[in-house]
Parts: C-alpha cells; sequence; structure tokens
C-alpha cells in the first residue's frame, strides 16, 4: 500500500467512524453498470471503489454463487451471462441464458440458477457448474423480478407485461399459481419465514404482499411523499432484514428509500438517496445497505441501524444491481 | 368488407401496385370486389402469442368456459394523402394494423393464465360512410370494441352511429383538438394524442432551452394551420414570442423525381432571409411535404423543430427507455419493419382493453368500459410511468417524446412543469379549461 491509498484509507476509516457506524467485516461490494459495462467493486469499510471489472454488453442482474467465490452477472445484450472469480475479478466463463437475461437468482443449494428471460416471456434454469440449461419455463410477457422461498420449494417470477407473479414449483418446474399484482411488476421478495412473498410494481407504484399459503393479496403498500407526485413514485428493489422486521422498498425517480415495518405494514421513513434508485443490496452483517441510483452514477450507503445515508459513492454509468460478499 | 389479416396483407400489396400505377379507378374496384368477399365474422382469431421453443415445460391452462373478446380495426383508406417527402416516411400497408396484432398477441399471453381469449378483425374502406355502416352492423351483432384509424369526421360519424350500444371507439389517429373538446363524444377514447399534447410537449422544451423567438413556417394544408394554432397557444403558454409568421404556399408536384435539390438549395435560403431575430425556426407541415427541407438551409444558422428537425410524437422506432427495447424486439420480430406511432397508439388501445379485462376478468363490455374510464385503470406502456385516461375527455394522458428522425432527445412535460394532480396534465387542454360536457362531472 503506497502513502496516499493509506492516507486515503485513514480518511475514510475516520469518517466512518464519526458516521457511527463501524464495521468489524469489511465486504467486497459489487455494482453492475448498465451503461458502462462494468462491475464496480467497492471496500465497505473504506466505502470506495478499489477495482472495476469489464463485462459483456448492458450488465443487470448480480448475484454471488459457488459459496461465494462467484460473481455471476447477466450480460443482457449479448444474451449471456458472464462468471467472474469473487477475489481475483477474472473472467472465469459465460453461463447459457436465455435472449436478454436480466436476473438470476439461485436454489437455496446452490444450484441450479434460475434467470429471466426479458426477451422470451420464458425462465431458465441452468446448472452453473455444468454450464448447461436444463429446461425453459414459459411465463408471461417480459420475465423480471425472481424470488425464492427460503425452503427453495419455491420459485416467483414476475412478468411486466403480464403484471403477474408466477409461482413455480422448483422440482417439477410448473407453474402452480399465477397471481394478479399492479402494473410493470420488478421485484420479489420472499419474507425469511417463507410465508408472504413482496412485489413491487413499478407503474402501479404499490408493493403487493402475496399469502403463499393461499396465494392471495393480502395488502398493497402505497406510498405518499410529499412534494412528489404519484407517477413519480415507481417502486422497484425490495430487501427484507433476516430478522423479518424491515422491509426497504426503492422508489425509483422519487429518489427515496422507503422504510417498511413489517409488522405493521406501514411506511416507517423515507431515506434520501440519489437519483432514479433501482436495486438494494445488504452487506451479509446487514450493518450497511447499498442502493444503485441510475441516473445519478453513484450508490448511497444507508447505515441500516440508524436508517441514515452515511455516504455516496461514484461508480459507472446507470448502476444497475448490487451484491456483495466477504473480502 | 370483412377481411382476414392475411387478406389484409395480400390486398394491401395488390394496393401499392396499383397506387404506384396510378390505377385509382383498379383500386375502387378492387374495394368493391372486398366488399362482396364472403364475411368470415367468427372465425377470424388471431393464432394465440405464445411462440413455443422446442424444450419447454408444459403450463396450459385447461380449456374452461373462455372469455372471449374480438377487437374491430376500422381504417378509413385516405387515397387524398399525398405521399412524404422523404421515401424513409411512407407508410407501410400495415401501419397500425401490426401494433393491432402486437397487443393483441400481447394480451394473449396474459389470457392464457386467465382464460381469456383476444382476437382480431379488420375493415377497411375508402368510402366513410360504408366503413361507418359495417362498424355499425357489427356493433349492432355484439361487437364492443372498436379501434379506429380515419379521419376526424369519421371517428365522429361512427361514436354517433354506434351512440347507444354498449360499445367503445379508440382514437388512434386523428390529433384534431375538436374530438376532445366542443365535438367531444363520451364513447370515444384517444389514445393518439392531441395537437395540443404534441405542441405543449415542444413549447415546454424549448422553454427549458430557452429558446424563446420563433420563426413560424405554415404550410398551405388546414392541417397546417391547425397545427400552427395549436403552436400560437403554446407560445402564449409557455412564454414564447414568435417573432415572424410566413406561409409557405407550397404546390408539393412530384417527390418522387430524381432532381430538384439544387432549386430548394436556392429557395429556402430566400424564403428564410430577412426574418427578424430569432432562435429557432418552427415548421407546421404535418404531411412531411415540405418541412424538411428547412434543415440546413435557413438564411440563419438555426435550428427547424415543429413536424420538421425536432418534432413531437407518441412513439419513436429508436426509443430504448423503460424496457422499450423488449418491446420494440417484439414488435420487428413480429412486424419486420419498424413501430410507427400510428402502430403505437393502436397497441396502447387494444392493451387497454386487454388491461380492463385482466382486472376486471370479465368480457362484459358494459363492466370493462366502465372501469376504462375509473380512476382505478391504468396502461403500462413503455413511456415509464402509468398512462390513464382523462376523466373529462377521454384523452390518454402519457409522456410525449421530442425526437430527431433517428433518436429521441428528450420527453415532456419537462422538469419543472408542475401541476397539482399530474404532470401530465401540464399538456393538452387541462379539466378547467375544458369545452367537453359529454362526460359526466
Amino acid at each position: 500500500m503506497n502513502k496516499k491509498t493509506l492516507a486515503l484509507a485513514q480518511v475514510a476509516a475516520i469518517s466512518v467512524f464519526m458516521l457511527g457506524a463501524p464495521s468489524a467485516h469489511a465486504y467486497r461490494v459489487f455494482v453492475s453498470n448498465e451503461k458502462e459495462n462494468t462491475i464496480s467493486v467497492i471496500d465497505s469499510e473504506k466505502l470506495e471503489v478499489i477495482h472495476t471489472i469489464k463485462t459483456g454488453n448492458r450488465p443487470r442482474g448480480i448475484i454471488m454463487a459457488n459459496e461465494g467465490k462467484w460473481v455471476i452477472v447477466c450480460a443482457s445484450d449479448d444474451n449471456t451471462m458472464q462468471v467472474f472469480d469473487a477475489k481475483t475479478y477474472e473472467y472465469v466463463k459465460d453461463l447459457p441464458s436465455g435472449p436478454d437475461p436480466e436476473l438470476p437468482i439461485l436454489h437455496t443449494s446452490g444450484n441450479p440458477l434460475y434467470v429471466s428471460n426479458e426477451d422470451d416471456n420464458l425462465v431458465t434454469v441452468v446448472d452453473i457448474f455444468k454450464g448447461t440449461v436444463l429446461l425453459d419455463v414459459p411465463v408471461g410477457v417480459e420475465p423480471e423480478g425472481m424470488g425464492i422461498s427460503p425452503d427453495g420449494k419455491v420459485l416467483v417470477n414476475t412478468s411486466e407485461t403480464t403484471n403477474m407473479a408466477h409461482f413455480i414449483d422448483t422440482s417439477t418446474l410448473k407453474t402452480t399459481e399465477n397471481v394478479l399484482v399492479d402494473n410493470r411488476p420488478r421485484v420479489a421478495q420472499f419474507t425469511p419465514d417463507g410465508k408472504q412473498v413482496w412485489v413491487s410494481a413499478e407503474i402501479g407504484g404499490s408493493v403487493s404482499i402475496i399469502d403463499v399459503a393461499t396465494h392471495k393479496v393480502s395488502n398493497k403498500i402505497k406510498f405518499e411523499i410529499a412534494g412528489i407526485t404519484a407517477d413519480a413514485i415507481q417502486p422497484m428493489g425490495v430487501r427484507i432484514t433476516k430478522d423479518g422486521k424491515k422491509a426497504f422498498v426503492a422508489l425509483g425517480p422519487a429518489n427515496r428509500v422507503a422504510v417498511i415495518d413489517t409488522a405493521t405494514q406501514k411506511v416507517e421513513k423515507y431515506l434520501l438517496v440519489g437519483q432514479r434508485v433501482w436495486n438494494l443490496g445488504f452487506t451479509p452483517d446487514e450493518k450497511l445497505l447499498f442502493t444503485t441510483n441510475g441516473t445519478s452514477n453513484d450508490v448511497s450507503v444507508i447505515d441500516v441501524e440508524n436508517l441514515k445515508v452515511v455516504k455516496s459513492i461514484k461508480v459507472g454509468r446507470y448502476p444497475w444491481g448490487v451484491v456483495s460478499a466477504p473480502f | 368488407m370483412a377481411y382476414h389479416a392475411g387478406q389484409v396483407v395480400r390486398l394491401a400489396r395488390a394496393f401499392r401496385v396499383l397506387v404506384r400505377a396510378g390505377l385509382w379507378s383498379a383500386l375502387f374496384a378492387l374495394l368493391a370486389a372486398g366488399a362482396a368477399l364472403p364475411k368470415a365474422m367468427g372465425e377470424e382469431t388471431e393464432p394465440a402469442a405464445a411462440e413455443a421453443p422446442a424444450a419447454v415445460a408444459d403450463n396450459a391452462v385447461p380449456a374452461a368456459d373462455v372469455q372471449r373478446i374480438p377487437i374491430l380495426l376500422a381504417r378509413e383508406i385516405r387515397e387524398d394523402r399525398l405521399p412524404p417527402l422523404s421515401l424513409l416516411d411512407i407508410p407501410p400497408p400495415d401501419d397500425g394494423v401490426a401494433g393491432a396484432k402486437l397487443a393483441i398477441a400481447d394480451n394473449n399471453t396474459t389470457g392464457k393464465f386467465l382464460n381469456q381469449e383476444f382476437s382480431l378483425d379488420i375493415v377497411q374502406s375508402a368510402k366513410a360512410d360504408e366503413l361507418v355502416a359495417e362498424v355499425k352492423r357489427r356493433v349492432d351483432e355484439g361487437l364492443a370494441f372498436i379501434v379506429v384509424d380515419a379521419a376526424a369526421p369519421t371517428i365522429l360519424a361512427i361514436a354517433d352511429a354506434i351512440k347507444d350500444r354498449e360499445a367503445v371507439v379508440f382514437n388512434a389517429s386523428a390529433p384534431d383538438e375538436n374530438l376532445r373538446e366542443e365535438d367531444c363524444r363520451v364513447n370515444v377514447k384517444h389514445t393518439a394524442p392531441s395537437r395540443y399534447m404534441l405542441t405543449d410537449a415542444l413549447a415546454q422544451y424549448l422553454a427549458w432551452k430557452q429558446w424563446r423567438r420563433w420563426f413560424l413556417v405554415v404550410g398551405p394544408a388546414p392541417e397546417d394551420t391547425a397545427f400552427a394554432d395549436a403552436l400560437k397557444r403554446a407560445a402564449s403558454r409557455f412564454g414564447h414570442k414568435i417573432v415572424e409568421e410566413r406561409a409557405f404556399a407550397y404546390d408539393p408536384g412530384s417527390r418522387r423525381s430524381d432532381g430538384g435539390f439544387e432549386q430548394i438549395q436556392q429557395q429556402i435560403p430566400g424564403f428564410t432571409q430577412k426574418v427578424p431575430d430569432y432562435q429557432v425556426a418552427v415548421v407546421s407541415d404535418e404531411g412531411d411535404l415540405f418541412g424538411d427541407y428547412f434543415p440546413y438551409r435557413t438564411w440563419d444558422a438555426r435550428p427547424v423543430v415543429g413536424t420538421a428537425g425536432l418534432y413531437a410524437t407518441s412513439w419513436h422506432p429508436a426509443v430504448e427507455l423503460w424496457g422499450g427495447t423488449q418491446f420494440q424486439n417484439r414488435f420487428k420480430r413480429l412486424a419486420g419493419r419498424n413501430m410507427r406511432p400510428l402502430d403505437y397508439n393502436v397497441w396502447m388501445a387494444v392493451r387497454s382493453v386487454g388491461e380492463a379485462a385482466t382486472r376486471k376478468k370479465t368480457n362484459d363490455p358494459k363492466e370493462l368500459i366502465l372501469y376504462l374510464q375509473s380512476p382505478e385503470f391504468e396502461l403500462a406502456a413503455f413511456k415509464g410511468q402509468k398512462l390513464t385516461y382523462r376523466s373529462w375527455n377521454g384523452q390518454l394522458r402519457q409522456p410525449i417524446l421530442l425526437v430527431t428522425a433517428k433518436i429521441h432527445v428528450t420527453l415532456s412535460p419537462q422538469p419543472g412543469f408542475l401541476h397539482q394532480f399530474t404532470e401530465l396534465d401540464t399538456l393538452g387542454v387541462d379539466k378547467p379549461e375544458t369545452k367537453c360536457k359529454a362526460f359526466p362531472k
């Protein structure tokens, strides 16, 4: 480490300390930059970009795999997924997908991977180690959000133009239920107890809470922010803490993240972040939540315990997805 | 006059040949022959959407009582329309039809999960009264959803012919303000943006740019005057000044000759000479007959906007915003060409019916029409926000694209133009100003 980086590291460490969010662990945070064809790698302790990975065209959905050794990113415009080594940042291999893959998710056992292909009304099931397609599951128009139940038995896919959450049995790979939600559903997220799926609807401006046992929408959360018209409130990324108590919802061009008490299903607070906030990702210890802000080319860092935005970090152009892993 | 979509394509091909040959009488004969073709009511169903690749899991819904929802596209063939200046702007024979087909396919992808089946039928004629009579006949037989690509008087005639029925007309083509205002009809919805919406969208952007001194050039057609009137209203609404207005008296003559630019190169600089200091030339030429002569030819080095240069539109084939890429790809796979604004307007109309049927889970026209007009209805149409119908005149609220021939420049409403309910209502006639009285308050 040269003198300059050392000094920078000290400054970063001090600022983190002053902000009251000391972190015992440092994590690598991977941010896909849709327009720049890169992944920015952020050190969660220094809160700065430490590396930039060149990717294929239009990187969007991004996950960790192979016990944290791999970063998998959808190179949407190359109609493929790419695997990078999470530590060396070296390119490992491509994984097959359908046309325009958008969002991948792993089975709870670590394999296979399910990916929504926005341009083909299909969810593709991929063996990540063999690099083979196991099956294509037909769903609605423009498949998008992917959620998996904590027991790994149920996969939920949302389709943007069909406006449904499709429940897929992971053992038979057949759709068992199609639940209508509001317009342009984006992200599907199970609660840690597996009893609910939260589905955000970008154009509908709501989050539908689907009861998994009955497949009924038990509640719809709407958002109201003084001074912001309803048109600009476009829910997208959804993350729920492991204890199941708090949910965070990114509201797109409203430039806010809503904090929701899952017990009352009411919004507790709106946190001002960057422009067109899109996806959300916790660090593994859930002390920090990173938000990708598409239009302002940065990520905001939220201190989860104190519900404060502690920093913005400039990344590449049009940051889209975010995931993190230990060093 | 009832055609299968396939017949339409074949007829359209014959059409083009005849138009090229100038054989208008033969064209009439063809249409008359079409009128005598056996009617194909009830079996015109378009194939359902899903193109199934080989290794695909079987997720078919068992066929129970399928709710059938037929939709009619009524096209008025307007042979008085002159071909546009640029070869690139010549409408394809299936302009609008392909948009309807894509929307039917999109509706049916959702429909297969809900046991609903949408079908498309097309009628077309160069004679407005024949078209009106055919639509009326079908509505009498129970048809409820009619998408119309026609001139404003024909749209009104259709609306009035079916006014006591459970049926709704979608205007996908006419920008005329009177259809939304003094001549509004409670059974007409407008997916095509109005002239005021288009000119307000442009004026907002020019205000954002601070290009406030306009030189207005108006063509000889009545539509050019109407568009110029809309521009003048927008100018006064958004604080612009028209420093000079000139009428471009232009006999379009033959647009397909292989010479003539030498004269245009002389003519346009002369025409645009000695204009008081201005920032932007605003051209009103809805038929695209001369506007494209202006960019790069004005006496002063000024940008050209209006109907040429930078223009306002509901859709552009290069838009990739908000999932537009997938939408454009789906269209191109289906139609083998780029999506045009008319295709998009028709798509929105057919999708509106689909969206209502999805939400209400019924094919009952009364319930669906009621829902379309309710505040609960919302359409996602690749514009980054929900689109809804204005409660006071049935106009679909929508962001308007400002584009060049190749790419979008911006999208209005522009930041900073505020509204107490929705910023989309800064475009066009707002509720307090409307002259439409047909809609329940």
